[in-house]
């Protein structure tokens, strides 16, 4: 009869020594209470950070420039949203890794269209408003190729903008009702009523909050405010909170390969790096049936200090 | 009805099943290995304390709802709780994992143990970052439209939309912990079954 030879990273020996006293319920009762105690110190001693959302109404106030010109964005297109693609509009393909296209072959599977969406819709909505209907009518009526010269004129006048006493102040010519429509949707936000348009547009009872934060995340209020907290990509980005306070640190390597390069500037960075995590999160999971990683914990012998007082013990019978 | 057709009954092989793997004396031991006398042990049944507190905590936080703890002395307190028991959760948990590398705890028959336990961690990081987005919060703003593009990448946000503070939440406070909770029980129930894995044994020629 053979015998199977015994393969040290696989098989465990037989345990031939001794045994000690152990109450279980004992040991569980006193580590809660440990566990607890120690939550209650920390909470105490540090509390938790609680900075409040920024609303729309916040930030147009606050920036109003900035709020115009991401408005302006939207309507032609080019803001990060307006240019996303998969979820949310055909606008781009989306990032690849080699040959996967993952984004793209899901497809649009949360429309947002920009200029329907986050400008004329709500400002649709707006009552007693004659001469701002007139200039949605002209919108409305108008081809692509005007609505485009009309924005590129708005847009190339834009580093001129200002607002005074909250009407905006544009030297652009010939830019049809574009200045009437973001001069009416920087009013609507500055009244807070864009916000309330923008998550009650799909229903009375709404908790998807995609289009309010897509439009916020569109401007550089929010990227502003994000990196004084220390919470940009480049700043170890989203594992990082608000304050002093740990954050997300398990997301440490995750975020790491957003400080190195290439990824620090390539165009695929998240593509890549969700691919870079999900083979080394493969490998964990499937450690006890990769030869040569599986061996590491017999070679590195950290396992002798672990179990440092079996081995005295041992070693000495 | 005869013997044998009460043998044959789903619930008697079940339970003889149940009876055979983890006789009472496993499931509720009063004796362990001398081998187990290690600081690193701690670490496991910590990280079991750490997430009866976080649940704990959690569910007093979901009696008043997602915005409450904003206004309220006695909320923002308990969600100072929640955070901190999941920062000890996490520091006791990664412990844990890098303690059952050091030993191979895959060894003898194991090796679902440790995969249990490696997809409870995945689980959990996904419980810790639907909480970050459903704070409700500057931190959820910014955590979320920053996720949202290494999610998408994937096409994973079509269906797991960090945007949407109602899909997070349901994920933050049923789906997630329902998972860790099951899975941490199975991990336990494993390790029950098959014990402590025992030290290496440069010697050793037969194994468990």
């Amino acid at each position: 009869m053979s015998t199977k030879a015994f393969r040290p990273d696989v098989d465990a020996p037989k345990y031939k020594g001794g045994y000690s006293p152990y109450d279980i319920l004992k040991e569980g009762t006193i580590a809660i209470c440990v566990v607890l105690a120690l939550t209650l110190v920390l909470a105490i001693l540090f509390g938790s950070p609680d900075e409040h959302a920024i609303t729309i109404k916040t930030w147009s106030n606050a920036a109003p420039i900035d709020f115009a010109t991401t408005a302006a964005s939207e309507l032609d297109g080019s803001s990060v949203t307006g240019s996303y693609g998969a979820p949310y509009n055909t606008a781009s393909s989306g990032q690849q890794m080699g040959p996967l296209q993952i984004e793209k072959w899901v497809g649009v599977r949360i429309p947002i269209n920009t200029v329907n969406d986050f400008v004329v819709d709500p400002l649709k909505s707006l009552p007693n408003e004659p001469t701002l209907d007139q200039n949605l009518a002209t919108w409305s009526a108008a081809s692509a190729a005007t609505r485009s010269a009309w924005l590129k004129n708005f847009t190339n006048a834009e580093p001129k903008m200002t607002f005074s006493a909250g009407n905006l102040v544009t030297t652009a010519s010939a830019a049809g009702p574009v200045p009437v429509m973001i001069e009416s949707l920087t009013k609507m936000a500055q009244s807070g009523a864009l916000d309330q348009a923008l998550v009650t547009g799909s229903g009375f009872y709404t908790t998807d909050f995609t289009k309010p934060l897509l439009f916020i995340s569109d401007g550089a209020y929010l990227s502003d405010l994000a990196s004084k907290q220390h919470l940009t990509g480049d700043q170890w980005g989203m594992m990082n909170e608000t304050g002093s306070y740990p954050g997300q640190a398990w997301l440490w390597l995750y975020s790491f390969w957003y400080q190195i390069p290439p990824f620090n500037t390539s165009a695929n960075a998240d593509i890549l790096i969700l691919g870079i995590m999900a083979v080394l999160s493969l490998g964990l999971l499937f450690l006890p049936f990769i030869p040569g990683l599986r061996s590491v914990p017999r070679k590195t012998k950290v396992y002798r200090l672990i179990w440092r007082e079996h081995y005295q013990n041992t070693e000495k019978v | 009805m005869s013997t044998s057709e009460i043998d044959r009954q789903w619930t008697t092989r079940l339970r003889k099943r149940v009876e055979g793997k983890l006789p009472p004396e496993k499931m509720l031991p009063d004796t362990q290995p001398t081998y187990v006398a290690s600081w690193i042990y701690v670490f496991g049944v910590a990280t079991l304390s750490s997430l009866i507190v976080v649940i704990g905590t959690g569910c007093i936080l979901a009696l008043r709802g997602p915005y409450w703890w904003h206004g309220s002395a006695y909320g923002h307190f308990v969600n100072s709780l929640h955070l901190w028991s999941v920062e000890l959760f996490f520091f006791t948990m990664v412990v844990h994992l890098w303690g059952k590398f050091f030993m191979a705890a895959w060894r003898g028959g194991r090796s679902l143990t440790w995969m249990t336990g490696c997809v409870t961690f995945f689980a959990s990081i996904g419980a810790g970052f639907t909480g970050y987005v459903s704070q409700t919060n500057f931190d959820s703003q910014w955590i979320s439209t920053q996720a949202k593009d290494g999610i998408n990448s994937g096409g994973v946000g079509a269906y797991f939309n960090p945007l949407n503070l109602g899909q997070m939440l349901m994920w933050h406070i049923v789906l997630l912990p329902l998972a860790a909770v099951v899975l941490t029980g199975l991990h336990v129930l494993m390790v029950r079954v098959k014990g402590v894995v025992p030290p290496f044994d440069k010697d050793a020629e037969v194994g468990e």
